[in-house]
C-alpha cells in the first residue's frame, strides 16, 4: 500500500480554495496542507493551515517536515486592482518558488491552475482552440502577462524537470459562488454588453473544476489540458440564463468609457476585458475528457444560479450533492 | 484616360459600364487613342447609342422579367412547410447544444426565420439560375468560387442554391473575411447564420464533420476587384488546396456569372480603405450622388455553375510549385466555366 497522500494547496482560503479543500480532505487518507496568507475561515478540523505569503521562504519547512505528494496551485492573483507590482512577483515568485520546492523535495504531481483566458478573446481565433494554440491575450491587455508567464513558467518546467508530473490546467470562466471577473459580470444589474456583438461564451461551475483539479492528481498524467464545462452558448442566451436584462452599449467609445470608469473606481473591470464581450475565446475540451476522464457535471443554468443567487446568502455548509466522480481516486 | 480626350469618349466610356457584354481590348484602344477624326467619332457615337438603346431595352426586359418572376414567386415559393421541411432535413445529424446552436455559433432558429428573406433575394431580386447543383454531393465537400462583386452576396447566393435547389438540402459554410469579425452586427449576423472565420482550422474542424465548406481563395482581392477586371479570376490562395489533401476532400469549382454587375467599381480607393480598416473601398458611378447607398446591388441576373467534382491526391505539406499546379487546375476550371457563362448568358439582367 502506498503511503498517505499529503496534499499542498496554495490559496487555500479563496473560494474555490476552500471547495477544493473541502472536497479533498473527505476522501479517505488525503492529509491536505493549505498555505494562504488569509483567515481561512471554515477550515475543516483535521486541516493544516500554514499561515504565510508563498512568496517567502518560510513555506519552505512545510515540505521539510512533510512528505508531500502533490502540491495543487490555486494561489495566483488575478484581481486587476492590485498594484501591478504585488501582482507580478506574487504570481512569478510564487509559482517558482512552488516548483521549487518541488525539485527540491522530489514532490511527484504538480497541478497549476492556469485559465483559458491566457489564449485571449481575439477576432481572428479559430472556433475551439486546442493546447497547442499561442498564448495572445495580453496583446491587447499587458495586465495579464504576469498570468501568461506563470503558464510558460509551468510549461518550461514540464520539460525540465520529468521528474515531476507537471499539469497545468486551463479553464474557462469559472462561475458560481467566486469572486472572480466572469461571476461579478453576470451579477451585474442589467449586465452590459458590446452593442452588435453576441459572442460564444464557455463557462464552468465552480465544483467542476475542483473536480477537475482532485482528478489532476489521477498519477501518471502529465500535460496541458483546457478545462470546459456544459457546451458553450451565446452571450445573449447567458444573460437571459442569469434572468438579467441585457444593455447594449455601442462599442464606440466603450473602452476609453469603462477606462475611465475603472481608474475613478466606478467599475471593477479593466477596459480590456471588453474584448470578452465582443469576440470568442472558445477551447477544446476533448483532450481534459479523453486523458483526465474529465466530464462537467453542471449545467449553465446551475452555475449561473449559484454566481447570482446563492453568493448573496453564505453557502450552508452541509453536503453538497455533488456527483459520484467527484475525487475518489484509487491510489497506486 | 487622359483627361484631354474628347467629350463624346467620355460619353460611351460612361455607357461602356452598363455593357453587357465584355468591352474588348480593340473597344477600350479606341475609347484612350482616338482623336481628331471626326467621322471615326459620328460612327462611335451612333454605336455607343445603338448600345445604350440595347441596353436600355434590356434593362425594360429585365425587369418585366423581374416582374413576372415577382408574380411567379408569390404563387411558387417554398411554403413555410416546405422551409420548416427543408430545415429539419439539414438538422438530422447536427449536434446542437440546449440553446440550440453550434460550437460555431450557428443557430438554425436563426436561420429559420431569415430563410424568407433569403428566399426573396435568392427567387425575385437576384432570379438565380443554378446548374448541377447536386455535384455538391452529400459527404465532405469544398466549393471553390470565384469572388466577385464588392459585398459577398455571392456566398449567400452559393449557400442558396444549396439550400434551396437541391433536395436534400445542405447547409454551407463560408470562410469569411477575417475582418468581419470585428465589425458589430455583422459577426454576429455571420455567426448566426453558420459562417465562419477564414482560418485553417475552423476548415479543418468543418471538413472532418462531414460539411461542405465555401472557400472563395481570391478572397479580398476577388471580391473588390474593379470594373474592368471582371470575370478575370485573380491569383488564388493555396490554403484550401493543403486542406483538401489533408482531408481528403472533393473540390467542387463553382462559377458564379453575374454578381460582377451588380455593383460597379470604377476605383478602389485603397488609401480611404486603410483608414478605415477595410479590404476595399469601391467608388462606383452612384457613390457620387448616393453615398454608401451607392454600393446598393443592382438587380443582375445570377447564374451560379457547379463543376464536376475534382479528386486531388498528394502530401499536403509538398513545396509551394507542386501545391500551386493543383491550384491552377482549379483555377483554370473555374475560368473556362465563367467563360462560357459570360459568352452564353442573354444579358445581365436576363
Amino acid at each position: 500500500m502506498a503511503e498517505r497522500e499529503t496534499i499542498v494547496v496554495t490559496g487555500c482560503a479563496g473560494r474555490l480554495g476552500w471547495l477544493l479543500v473541502r472536497r479533498l480532505h473527505r476522501i479517505e487518507g488525503v492529509q491536505v496542507i493549505g498555505i494562504d496568507r488569509r483567515v481561512f475561515r471554515g477550515k475543516p478540523k483535521d486541516v493544516e493551515h500554514f499561515r504565510s505569503d508563498i512568496r517567502r521562504k518560510q513555506c519552505e519547512d512545510l515540505f521539510r517536515t512533510h512528505r508531500v505528494t502533490a502540491i495543487l496551485h490555486l494561489g495566483i492573483m488575478h484581481d486587476p486592482r492590485r498594484n501591478a507590482e504585488e501582482h507580478h512577483t506574487w504570481n512569478m515568485l510564487g509559482t517558482q518558488r512552488m516548483l521549487e520546492y518541488a525539485r527540491r523535495y522530489d514532490v511527484p504531481k504538480v497541478v497549476i491552475l492556469s485559465t483559458a483566458g491566457v489564449y485571449g478573446p481575439r477576432p481572428d481565433n479559430a472556433a475551439l482552440l486546442t493546447e497547442d494554440a499561442p498564448l495572445l491575450a495580453a496583446q491587447d491587455f499587458p495586465e495579464i502577462r504576469d498570468l501568461i508567464a506563470v503558464d510558460m513558467f509551468a510549461q518550461s518546467f514540464f520539460w525540465k524537470h520529468p521528474g515531476t508530473e507537471t499539469v497545468v490546467l486551463r479553464p474557462v470562466h469559472i462561475v458560481g459562488s467566486v469572486r472572480n471577473a466572469a461571476s461579478n459580470y453576470l451579477r451585474l444589474k442589467p449586465i452590459p454588453t458590446m452593442m452588435g456583438f453576441d459572442p460564444m461564451i464557455q463557462i464552468i461551475h465552480e465544483e467542476d473544476v475542483v473536480t477537475a483539479l482532485a482528478l489532476a492528481r489521477k498519477p501518471g498524467l502529465r500535460g496541458i489540458f483546457n478545462i470546459v464545462g456544459p457546451p458553450e452558448l451565446p452571450l445573449s442566451m447567458l444573460i437571459r440564463e442569469a434572468g438579467k436584462a441585457a444593455l447594449p452599449v455601442p462599442s464606440f467609445g466603450a473602452v476609453s468609457l469603462l477606462e475611465r470608469m475603472f481608474r475613478l473606481r466606478a467599475s471593477g473591470f479593466p477596459a480590456p476585458e471588453l474584448d470578452n464581450l465582443r469576440y470568442n475565446c472558445t477551447v477544446d475540451g476533448t483532450r481534459a475528457r479523453d486523458e483526465l476522464g474529465f466530464t462537467p457535471a453542471f449545467t449553465v443554468r446551475e452555475a449561473v444560479r449559484r454566481a447570482v443567487f446563492d453568493a448573496i446568502q453564505p453557502v450552508p455548509d452541509t453536503e453538497l450533492d455533488l456527483p459520484p466522480c467527484a475525487g475518489e481516486l484509487p491510489l497506486p | 484616360m487622359p483627361a484631354s480626350a474628347p467629350r463624346e469618349h467620355a460619353v460611351s466610356r460612361r455607357f461602356d459600364i452598363h455593357d453587357p457584354f465584355r468591352a474588348s481590348d480593340a473597344d477600350e484602344e479606341r475609347g484612350t487613342d482616338g482623336s481628331g477624326h471626326d467621322l471615326l467619332h459620328l460612327r462611335e457615337l451612333a454605336e455607343t447609342k445603338a448600345r445604350a438603346g440595347r441596353v436600355a431595352s434590356e434593362l425594360l426586359e429585365g425587369l418585366g422579367e423581374l416582374l413576372a418572376v415577382a408574380r411567379g414567386f408569390i404563387d411558387s415559393r417554398l411554403s413555410d412547410a416546405e422551409l420548416d421541411r427543408r430545415l429539419g432535413l439539414l438538422l438530422r445529424n447536427k449536434n446542437l447544444s440546449d440553446y440550440g446552436v453550434d460550437p460555431f455559433g450557428f443557430s438554425p432558429v436563426y436561420l429559420r426565420r431569415i430563410l424568407p428573406l433569403l428566399q426573396w433575394v435568392y427567387r425575385v431580386y437576384f432570379r438565380v439560375e443554378s446548374f448541377n447543383v447536386d455535384r455538391v454531393g452529400h459527404g465532405r465537400v469544398l466549393l471553390i468560387s470565384n469572388h466577385s462583386g464588392q459585398i459577398p452576396i455571392d456566398g449567400a447566393m452559393i449557400a442558396g442554391s444549396v439550400l434551396l435547389d437541391l433536395d436534400p438540402p445542405r447547409m454551407t459554410r463560408a470562410m469569411i473575411e477575417k475582418w468581419a469579425p470585428t465589425l458589430p452586427f455583422v459577426s454576429t449576423f455571420f455567426a448566426r447564420c453558420g459562417q465562419l472565420t477564414g482560418l485553417p482550422e475552423n476548415c479543418r474542424r468543418l471538413l472532418e464533420s462531414d460539411e461542405a465548406v465555401l472557400v472563395f481563395p481570391e478572397g479580398s482581392r476577388g471580391i473588390s476587384k474593379t470594373f474592368k477586371h471582371r470575370y478575370k479570376l485573380s491569383q488564388f490562395g493555396t490554403g484550401f488546396m493543403r486542406l483538401a489533401l489533408e482531408t481528403g476532400t472533393p473540390v467542387v469549382p463553382v462559377a458564379v456569372v453575374g454578381a460582377e454587375e451588380q455593383v460597379i467599381n470604377l476605383y478602389d480607393w485603397r488609401a480611404l480603405a486603410r483608414l478605415v480598416g477595410a479590404p476595399a473601398f469601391p467608388i462606383t458611378p452612384l457613390t457620387p450622388l448616393l453615398g454608401p447607398l451607392g454600393m446598393w446591388p443592382l438587380p443582375v441576373k445570377y447564374r451560379i455553375y457547379f463543376g464536376e467534382p475534382m479528386v486531388f491526391d498528394g502530401d499536403p505539406n509538398e513545396d509551394d510549385e507542386v501545391i500551386s499546379g493543383k491550384v491552377r487546375q482549379v483555377r483554370d476550371r473555374i475560368q473556362t466555366m465563367l467563360d462560357d457563362g459570360v459568352r452564353t448568358r442573354r444579358g445581365v439582367f436576363v
